[in-house]
Parts: C-alpha cells; structure tokens; sequence
C-alpha cells in the first residue's frame, strides 16, 4: 500500500507544496507552527480542496485535470487531532463504532470490532462512559481507536499526543507504537515533537514554509541533516536497544548507560550536543566512552557535525574551532563520550 | 487595630465585589420591577378561583383551549421542518446572500403580527398572490381556516426557532463533523449522528420558545383568521373577546391559563435559551 501525494494550495500569503512518495508504514512530517502540516492532513483527507493529486494504494482521491476531488467519507482515511474530539453525545464504545457503522457495516460485527480495539488499547473497561468523564489520555486513546478500527488505507494523526503531560504521552506513545507498525496502510503523524517522529516513524519529512526540506529515515536525518534548521529540529541521536536496568545494549552488543532505569525495548535520544570527542581515551565522569572513527564532517553554520562510525554509530556537534584545534578528518580514530544525563529514554 | 497583615487580609482578599453602582439607579429600577408584576398579581387577585373549575370545563373555554394547544403545537411542527434545515444553512452562510436571508428572516420578529396578517393575505387569501391561483384550481383558501390560524401563528413563530438553530450550529465545534466525514460517514449520517445531536440544546429551546410564541399569538391570527368560536378562535382571542363581551370572569380564567403556559414555558428554558440564542 502506496500514498504518492502532492498537495499544493496556494493563498495570498502561504504557499504548500509538498510531494510525498511512501510505502506502507509510519510518515512522520515535522516542521514548525505555520509550516503547513496541519493543511496537509486537511488536504490529504478530503476537507481541504488542493491543486495536487493525491493516490493512496492504487485509489486516485485527488486529480485537479481529472477535476478528481472525493469527498472525505469516500476516502478511506481516518483522523486523530490534537484534541480527542469524541462525539460528547455518544458512548465511548458508540463512538469507536461510528466508523463501521457509517461504511454500513452491521451493528453486531461494528460493536465486536470497537470492543476489540478498546481493548487493545487498554480501555476495555470503558466502553460505556460519556466522553466528558474520561482523563486526556484516556480520550486519545479512545480516539486513536475510533481511527485504527476500520483499517484505514490512510491513518492521519495531527500531533495526536501534544495535549498530553509528559507521562500520559510516554504511555500513550508506547501503546500504540506496535499498532501503527504492523498497520497495512500509510500512517501520516504530524508532529513538532523529534521524539515522536524518531520512534514512531519509519520515515521523517521535514517541512519548513509549505516547502519539503528533507524525506529520510530518522538515523538518516540524525546523521546527516541537510540543514543547520533539520539538525536542529530532528538530529537527534537515536539508539535503539534492550533495556537492562540503567543500561541499553543495542544490537550489535554496544552498552550505553542512562540515568533512569527501564524494561524491554526502548530508544534513547539525545543531542549531538551531548556528544564529546576526545583525541585520547577521556578519564572522569562519563561512563558512555566508545571508540569510533569519523565518518563525516558536515559544516552547519557556527557548528560542525561530526558523524561517527563504530559499534554506535553517532552524531557529535562540535565548534569549528576544535575541529580545527583537534584536526578531525575522516577516518581518523577518536573517543566519543556521552553523558548519561542527557540521555532521554522512550519505550521502542 | 495594628496593620498586621491578618488585618490587611480582608481587604486583599475581596476583589471580587465589584465597584459599587450609583444607589440612583435603585429607585427606577424598582418601578420597572413593580411595573412588570403588579398587573400579574392584580390578574391573580381578581380570578375567580370558586367558579374556577366549571369555568374551564365549559365549551367556550375548553374550545379554546383545546384549538390553541393543537395550533401552536401544529404551528411548531412547521417550523421544525423548514426552520431546522434554514437555521443550519444560515449558520454556514457567509456573504451577501447569507446576510440578505438572515436579514429578510428576521423581518418578521420585528413587525407588527397585525402586518403580518394583512401580509398573509395578500399572498396567501382567495385573491392573493399565491392563494388566488390555488383557490381557482382547487377551491381550497386557508383565511378564517384552522389551518389559516396555524399558517400566521408559524408565520410568526418561524423566525424565533431559526435564530436559536443558527446560534446553535454556529457555536459547535465544526471539527466534530469533520472527523465524522473522515471516519466515513456521508453528508446526512453527520447530520442526523453528529449535529444534529450537538445542536440539540439549541433545537428544543427554539421549538419552545416557537411553541409559546405561537400560543401567545393575536394580532396576525385575528387579522387572517378571524376568530370564530372552536374554528379559529385561540386562547388569546377567546380572553379578549370575553373581556369585552359578556363574561370578565372568563377572560380572567384565559389570562390565567395562559399565565401558567408561560412560567411552564420559562422553567423549561431555564437558563437554556440564552445561550442557544446568542
């Protein structure tokens, strides 16, 4: 399953023009407030008339010389936005069959399929509460049901976890990692949080003015950012691993310690920033001490991002000064070190 | 008394009582209040209460009321009809045209019932303007009907419900529908599963409001339905017919009758239909 899409709207003052090529899989799009994403994912499901022509595995949705324009309920799309948005009127199980009943699916076998989802995202037990009684997490969760249910082809998810405190959106994040991965249709997850966009997805479009800056995989756009804005916004170092108390062990045996404690699969992200190079093997404080060898040297304005080859491939920012003062190269041996504080852990 | 801040505290602490008004207003304030409730108890006063029962249990006011009680609630059936869908079309009519209707809907609220009336009859009389053609080809004409009194009782009531339909369907969050669509539902499911549900508030308090409006109504039912005794002659009609006719007595027992239909009204609203008009 396919989405090759490319919106394009323009008005007096904004300008969106985004082409967006992917497989089946998760889609992150980043970018700042104002940047388009939200037109997007108006665009994308049929409430936002556009110039661009949208496909979605194999179905032509949009074609301007076609004069093709579906109407939303003739997409099969579904959308999770900032705020749950649950029918107020409606149970919590009503509302996670209001899809399967509206796509005239029968009453028993909309309820078998709502209950099902509620239950796999941990909210069996609600099933008949009003929307106004639920926590924030509870209603996306509820929301992010009402949406998985039918199997859309296109899932849109407009920074479904940002109205959510820290903790709930850990949770929320973790529970429905697996179910967007196993998805058969193309997730599109709007975002302005790098955390989201590099667990979650398989790919990062970074947008910035209604313009495409970057479409790679998150390791990818970590390593080599294209722009000093794309270091800043996504570069983050991403290291995906097993959780063993306050230790990660990654795939190929590299152990990196963290500062909290966790179980089973996680990610730990953190800044180029918090990378140091050393020219000899550093002695002190930082525990995460791994020998590496410079892959690339990539001047964003006053820095300079040195990516790093070895058993934990990583991304350093440095000052042009020590680069200048260590005379770091490619393919030259350095130490890296990290500080575990400055490792965020997410679960994977 | 030390300036310790526990005896500072009180006065910290109360900004909420707002600056006091002028102690001027008091005085006209309380004659519009005594203004607006002396001639309801000088009506409670005079009601005959001993006759009271044979009262309403005779024809004339039981024919009245039974007529006023089916008009207005036939009247407010018609205004649900086409009052529903205009008030949700004016909510997203934006524009000249959109303020053009919103403006020739809400002539009626402001005209004089007696206006309409006439008006009535010029389209919809024996010679009128739509009612003279359909005479002559059907024989059917709808002045000094039933159906006459719950056409200008509508005609009145029409606009009350649109007003609270529209503000309504203007304050909901439009995401709802969105969503809905997105989730596959066509046009009329998000109508009758999403809005109409979130506009429901707005809808009932329109309808009552229509439906009390109707009951109340005079001067465009007298004027194209005349007022003939179980025929056309509503509650409103009937009191003031037998206020200067023979009967005062049974005017009074109308007038309560028609007192207790309003607070009955007032309490449904509550402070509902505020907030569905504005």
């Amino acid at each position: 399953m396919t989405l090759d899409a490319h919106v394009l709207l323009r008005r007096d003052s904004f300008t969106v023009d985004l082409r967006l090529a992917v497989a089946s899989g998760v889609l992150a799009v980043v970018g700042p407030n104002g940047a388009g994403k939200s037109t997007l994912v108006r665009a994308l499901a049929g409430l936002q008339a556009h110039a661009g022509r949208v496909e979605v595995a194999g179905r032509v949705y949009d074609d301007p010389t076609a004069g093709t324009h579906l109407a939303p309920h003739r997409r099969s799309v579904s959308v999770v936005l900032q705020d749950a948005l649950l029918f107020p009127h409606l149970s919590v199980l009503e509302n996670v069959a209001f899809g399967p009943r509206s796509r005239r699916g029968s009453r028993r076998d909309a309820t078998t399929a709502a209950r099902d989802w509620l239950a796999r995202l941990g909210v069996a037990d609600l099933e008949s509460r009003r929307p106004g009684t639920l926590s924030g997490g509870q209603a996306q969760r509820v929301a992010l049901a009402r949406a998985l249910v039918g199997g859309p082809d296109l899932l849109l998810l407009d920074e479904p976890f940002s109205a959510l405190d820290v903790t709930t959106r850990w949770e929320v994040r973790r529970d429905v990692r697996h179910h967007l991965a196993e998805r058969a249709g193309v997730t599109v997850l709007v975002t302005h949080d790098p955390v989201d966009a590099l667990t979650l997805a398989d790919l990062v479009a970074v947008v910035e003015a209604g313009a495409l800056v970057q479409l790679d995989t998150p390791e990818r756009l970590a390593r080599s950012p294209r722009t000093a804005y794309v270091a800043r916004l996504v570069g983050l170092n991403l290291v995906r691993g097993e959780a063993e108390g306050s230790s990660l062990v990654t795939a190929t045996g590299a152990r990196l310690q963290t500062a909290v404690a966790a179980r089973g699969p996680v990610v730990a992200t953190f800044s180029p920033t918090a990378v140091a190079i050393h020219l000899t093997a550093p002695a002190g404080s930082p525990r995460n001490v791994f020998s590496a060898t410079v892959g690339s040297v990539d001047v964003l304005g006053e820095t300079v991002r040195i990516g790093l080859d070895g058993p934990l491939p990583l991304s350093a920012d440095v000052t042009t000064a020590a680069v200048s003062a260590m005379g770091l190269r490619p393919g030259m041996t350095v130490w890296a070190a990290v500080k575990a504080t400055e490792i965020e852990v997410a679960a994977g | 008394m030390s300036a310790s801040p526990t005896s500072l505290a009180p006065t910290i602490a109360a900004p909420d009582r707002p600056l006091p008004l002028p102690a001027g207003l008091r005085a006209p304030a309380a004659i519009a209040v005594v203004f607006l409730t002396l001639p309801l108890i000088a009506v409670l006063l005079r009601v005959p209460w001993s006759s009271l029962p044979d009262r309403l249990g005779s024809d004339f006011v039981r024919d009245a009321l039974v007529l006023s009680l089916g008009c207005a609630s036939a009247a407010t059936v018609v205004c649900l009809v086409v009052g529903v869908p205009l008030g949700f079309l004016l909510a997203r009519a934006d524009g000249r045209l959109g303020s053009l209707a919103r403006a020739l809907v809400t002539v009626p609220l402001v005209m004089p019932p007696v206006v309409g009336g006439i008006a009535l009859l010029y389209a919809f009389g024996r010679g009128g303007l739509l009612g003279g053609p359909v005479y002559d080809a059907t024989g059917l004409t709808l002045p000094y009907s039933t159906a006459g009194v719950v056409v200008a009782e509508a005609f009145v009531a029409l606009p009350f419900l649109v007003i609270s339909v529209e503000g309504v369907v203007r304050s909901a969050d439009p995401r709802f529908a969105e969503v809905a669509a997105a989730l596959g539902a066509r046009p009329w499911t998000v109508l009758r599963r999403v809005w109409i549900p979130l506009a429901r508030n707005g809808i009932l308090a329109g309808a009552v409001l229509a439906w009390a409006r109707a009951l109340g109504e005079f001067g465009a039912t007298i004027t194209f339905a005349g007022s003939m005794q179980g025929r056309t002659e509503t509650l409103p009609l009937a009191a003031y017919a037998a206020l200067y006719g023979s009967n005062q007595d049974d005017a009074l027992v109308l007038a309560l009758l028609l007192i207790v239909v309003s607070v009955a009204v007032l309490f449904a609203l509550r402070g509902r239909w505020r907030g569905a008009l504005s």
